[in-house]
Order: C-alpha cells, then sequence, then structure tokens
C-alpha cells in the first residue's frame, strides 16, 4: 500500500480533492439523490427559459 | 414561399419542425441530408461502452417527414447558387442523392430562404493515422460508436483473460473541440471497468489540447462549491484522479500509428503515448460546399469562412484575446452576403474561439476550438425558424429573435457511469456559454448561475433528456412544448 502511495506523489493526479467515503455515499443515496434531481432540473429549466427570446 | 434546411440533426432537425408548425401547408419546407436517420448524438457515448443500441438513438426521419408534411430528400447539397442561373431565377442548391437507388443522381432544389445546418464535418484527415479507418476509434456518430463497443469488448475479453490494457481517450488533433463527449467516454469506461471488477487491469490517460483539464473549450469555468468559488480544473482534476485516469494536458496530437499517439506539448517538446484502444475526437471542419454566382464565378468566400464553416453576422475582424466581447458573437445567424441564407448549430462560422489562443514555440496552435452543444444548436434553428416565418408572414426585415451565446446559458451532464442507482453524472450549467467580462468582470459568468454537481440524479437527468428529446425529435404530442 506504501508503495501505491509513494509512486503516486508528485504526479498530477496525487493532488486534486478525492471525495471522502461520506461524498460518495450521498452522490448514490436515493432519497437524497431525488431532491437534488428535481433541483437541479428546475435550475436548468430556468436557464433553458432565460436563453429564449 | 420555399424554405430549404440542410442537414438534420439537432439544430436542422428543429429548425424545419418550427418552420412547418408555423408556416403550415402554405409554404413548402424541404430537409435535405445524407443520412435516412435522425440521431440523437449525446447518447452515442452509451452506445459506445455497449449500454444502448444503434437503434436507441436513431429513429428513421421519413416518418415524422412525412406525418409533418415536409419534403424530404435524402442526399447531400454540394453548391449553394444563391443569385441562381439563367433557368432557376431565385437561390438554388446541387443535391447529389444518396439513398439506395436514387444514388449519384443529381438535382437542383430551388429556395427562397436557406437555412445551413450541415453540422462539422469530422476532419480525421487533419491528423496523419487518426480515425476509425486508421489507427484510432470515434463515437462522433452512432456508426463510429457502435465499431467502438465491438473493439471495446475486445479489451475487456484481454482483460478478463488477466492482459493490463492501455486506454487513450481525448482530443485527437492540436484544436479539436467536444472535450466534453471525450471525457464522458473516458468516466463511463473508467465506471464499466470498476463494474466488471477490471479496474485494476485498465491504465486510462486522457490527453487533451486544453491548457487546463476542465477547459472544455469555453475557457473553463467557476462554480461555488464548498464554501469556495472552485475552478473546473479543479473539479475535472478531482474527477480524473478519483477514477484513477491520468491526464496529459497541453497537448496536440500530431500523428497516430498502430498502439502510438505522438503529441507536441505546448512548451514545443515532443512526446508519444501507447495505447491498446484510442478514442480520440477528430478535428471539425465545415462540409466544403462550394457557392456559385449567376456567371458561375466562384463566391465560396462570400459564403463560408476557410475553415468551411458559413460566414454569418459576427464580428470577424481579428483581435487579440484581451478584445473580445460577446458583440463578436451573432445572434441573427444571417449570412452578410445573402440575407436569405443562415448558418444554425455548429455549421455557423464563429468570430473566434472561446478559450484563450496559444501557440508552442514552434507555431502549432494548441488549444480547443469553440464547442457548439446541443442546448445552443437547438435555440439557435429555433430562433432562425421564428425569424423566417415571420419575415414570410409579416413581412419585412425584422429579427425579432435573437441567440447570442454571450447572453445564453448552456446545461450539460457529464455521463460518469450509465446505472439507475450506482451510475453517476456531473451536472454542469454556465451563463452565459461565452463569458461575458463586462457583465461579469470577476469570472465572466454569473456564478450563481453556475452548477457543477456530481451524483446518480445526473445520470437520471441525462436518461431523461435522452428520452425527452427523442420523444420531441419523433413529433411526439406536445413536443413544441418541450425546451430545446
Ligand atoms: C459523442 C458526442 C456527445 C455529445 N454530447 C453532448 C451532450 O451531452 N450535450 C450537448 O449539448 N451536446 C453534446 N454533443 C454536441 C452535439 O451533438 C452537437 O452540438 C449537435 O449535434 C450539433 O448539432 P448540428 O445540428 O449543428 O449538427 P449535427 O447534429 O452534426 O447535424 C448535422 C446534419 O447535417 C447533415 N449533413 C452533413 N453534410 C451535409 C450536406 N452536405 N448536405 C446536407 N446535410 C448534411 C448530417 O447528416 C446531419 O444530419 C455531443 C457530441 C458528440 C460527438
Amino acid at each position: 500500500m506504501a508503495e501505491k502511495k509513494i509512486s503516486k506523489a508528485y504526479r498530477d493526479e496525487f493532488y486534486p480533492p478525492i471525495p471522502t467515503k461520506m461524498t460518495k455515499y450521498w452522490r448514490t443515496n436515493l432519497i437524497y439523490q431525488f431532491f437534488k434531481f428535481v433541483k437541479l432540473n428546475f435550475k436548468i429549466m430556468r436557464m433553458v427559459v432565460k436563453g429564449h427570446s | 414561399m420555399k424554405i430549404v434546411i440542410l442537414g438534420a440533426g439537432i439544430s436542422g432537425h428543429t429548425a424545419a419542425a418550427f418552420l412547418k408548425r408555423k408556416l403550415g401547408r402554405h409554404h413548402e419546407v424541404t430537409v435535405i441530408s445524407p443520412s435516412q436517420y435522425y440521431q440523437w448524438i449525446p447518447s452515442n457515448i452509451w452506445v459506445g461502452v455497449g449500454k444502448m443500441s444503434v437503434d436507441q438513438v436513431r429513429f428513421k426521419l421519413s416518418k415524422v417527414y412525412d406525418r409533418w408534411g415536409i419534403i424530404f430528400k435524402q442526399a447531400k447539397a454540394m453548391t449553394i447558387h444563391p443569385e441562381g442561373d439563367q433557368e432557376i431565377k431565385t437561390g438554388f442548391v446541387t443535391i447529389e442523392y444518396t439513398s439506395d437507388g436514387d444514388s449519384g443522381k443529381q438535382e437542383r432544389v430551388p429556395y427562397d430562404f436557406l437555412v445551413n445546418a450541415t453540422g462539422p464535418k469530422l476532419n480525421f484527415a487533419a491528423t496523419p493515422g487518426l480515425g476509425p479507418d486508421k489507427n484510432s476509434l470515434s463515437v462522433c456518430s452512432c456508426d463510429h460508436a457502435i465499431h467502438t463497443w465491438e473493439e471495446l469488448q475486445k479489451s475487456i475479453a484481454l482483460m478478463k483473460a488477466g492482459k493490463k490494457q492501455r486506454f487513450l481517450i481525448g482530443t485527437g488533433h492540436p484544436k479539436a473541440t467536444c472535450q466534453g463527449a471525450a471525457f464522458e467516454y473516458a468516466l463511463n469506461l473508467a465506471f464499466e471497468f470498476k463494474q466488471r471488477k477490471l479496474d485494476h487491469l485498465a491504465d486510462i490517460t486522457w490527453i487533451s489540447n486544453e491548457y487546463e483539464v476542465g477547459d472544455f473549450g469555453m475557457g473553463g469555468a467557476f462554480i461555488k462549491r464548498g464554501g469556495y468559488i472552485t475552478s473546473t480544473k479543479v473539479f475535472t482534476e478531482s474527477v480524473l484522479a478519483e477514477h484513477n485516469i491520468r491526464w496529459i494536458k497541453r497537448a496536440g496530437i500530431t500523428n497516430v500509428e498502430p498502439g502510438i499517439a505522438q503529441y507536441e506539448l505546448l512548451d514545443g517538446t515532443s512526446s508519444f503515448v501507447e495505447f491498446d484502444f484510442a478514442m480520440l475526437i477528430p478535428a471539425f471542419a465545415g462540409q466544403g460546399l462550394k457557392a456559385f454566382s449567376i456567371t458561375e464565378e466562384d463566391i465560396t468566400s462570400r459564403l463560408f469562412a476557410p475553415s468551411g464553416f458559413m460566414l454569418v453576422d459576427a464580428d470577424y475582424t481579428p483581435k487579440p484575446f484581451e478584445e473580445w466581447s460577446i458583440r463578436d458573437w451573432p445572434e441573427k445567424y444571417q449570412n452578410p452576403a445573402f440575407p436569405n441564407i443562415y448558418a444554425t448549430g455548429i455549421a455557423f462560422a464563429p468570430p473566434h474561439s472561446i478559450s484563450k489562443p496559444m501557440k508552442s514555440p514552434n507555431g502549432t496552435e494548441i488549444f480547443p476550438s469553440p464547442p457548439r452543444t446541443g442546448m445552443p444548436s437547438g435555440v439557435i434553428g429555433k430562433v432562425v425558424a421564428q425569424n423566417i416565418s415571420e419575415i414570410i408572414q409579416k413581412g419585412g426585415s425584422g429579427h425579432k429573435h435573437l441567440a447570442n451565446m454571450g447572453k445564453m446559458g448552456a446545461a450539460c451532464i457529464v455521463s460518469a457511469g450509465y446505472s439507475m442507482t450506482k451510475g453517476l453524472g456531473a451536472t454542469m450549467t454556465v451563463s452565459p456559454i461565452v463569458p461575458d467580462w463586462e457583465k461579469y468582470p470577476e469570472w465572466g459568468r454569473d456564478i450563481n448561475a453556475t452548477v457543477g454537481e456530481i451524483g446518480v440524479a445526473g445520470h437520471w437527468i441525462k436518461l431523461f433528456l435522452h428520452y425527452m428529446f427523442l420523444h420531441k425529435a419523433k413529433g411526439y404530442p406536445f413536443w413544441w412544448l418541450l425546451p430545446e
């Protein structure tokens, strides 16, 4: 394991933020995601309506 | 009046649908397109990983056009004659049929209004060795995507037999665009390998001409997230790192040989990367239509830019990046030389890129060309249809409906895995598409309208949009209420 970590260090892919277990959990929590679905659709629709003249 | 539309993609099909709906039986709407199918191109990503069949992403145009009363000619446009000739007094287009039986037959199709919605020519030839007939794969059309899926199955079989496979995904030309589609494909590959528990045998590399990953040909974007205003560079690098995808940025692929892609970096150095499977997006160009005057003089340069895309009401004066403005971008999509000719979707010539132009010390331009995604392509098609029908019905030359990419927003859902419960999609919205540095001096865009979220909800939205847009394109009940 330590070997794998050292092989990654100082490479580009070593630095970006990586999601925690909790973040990953919420991404596929169906109830939470259902609300996200509604919210994101609303945001997209608002933009679509604004984009048409 | 006769309105002729060249191309039945997202933009041309939308324009045809609204023109017919507005003009009814009293005017003739003709669509000319070389394929008998309409295809919902964004879902080709899923065809390329075996999650959808070709028939799920396309349908026969004649069924819809027969119902709507639109004349459909399965042919490709070759030349435009805006002034007509001795016989035909209006403008006309020469076309060559591609349908079985009529293949090769030529015809002259007169018009009062012409809409050029011919999209991009997939210019594989601009990169030696690139393309499905040569050394790399593509998902830019459903035929390419199905071929890519066949090749992917071979790699999966080798991985199942314990053999490591190297995947190279990204842009196949120093000035290619459509990074979003390639990025989606890379993420879908990573997801599929994980689902099959083969991820330890997959070595995926993202290669791109972007200055920073997450540029996506629109100069990147900024998102409010976790108490910070974060660049899409961070967002994209995070997604790549999470999926164990390495990246090579500022790279212009110059040559593809079997198993090897050579590239030049913006710092002028050259290198190569080896692969077992490469899906690389080609450069885009216009379709190469020619135009002739009434005296048969070649007037192509009055209608088209050297790239082959059609000139419209944009400001094409060359200017440095620092002087670019949203006013450079067109709003009517009307050709300045011939006001009854319009170009919509990818077919119009943009005034310049959106990403900052960059050149290597060797003089190679390495930066993304401007993307014109589905939403603006559809909106532009509709706006042009509305203006033409109002000019026909009410007279005058007014263009009440405008669509400037520096004023309109766009939503883009980046698929990152196809599954109703475990799938992922990154929902991204930006407003406007072309940064407006005068209105939004800090970030170029409305930070409150910019969204970047990852979750299964993104996958549901992408899937929902697939069915919604096909419903709309097929002209099923209330199609006109659905947005572009
Ligand atoms: C793999 C992939 C995934 C994508 N995913 C997304 C996404 O998720 N979201 C998004 O917003 N956008 C996406 N895009 C971009 C989107 O597909 C394009 O913006 C859109 O297709 C452009 O529409 P268009 O009508 O201008 O061109 P096209 O859809 O390419 O249509 C051009 C039409 O012109 C026809 N034609 C070509 N030559 C001639 C000729 N000589 N005469 C007559 N007709 C001709 C073609 O057959 C076709 O019917 C994706 C693109 C790709 C390649």
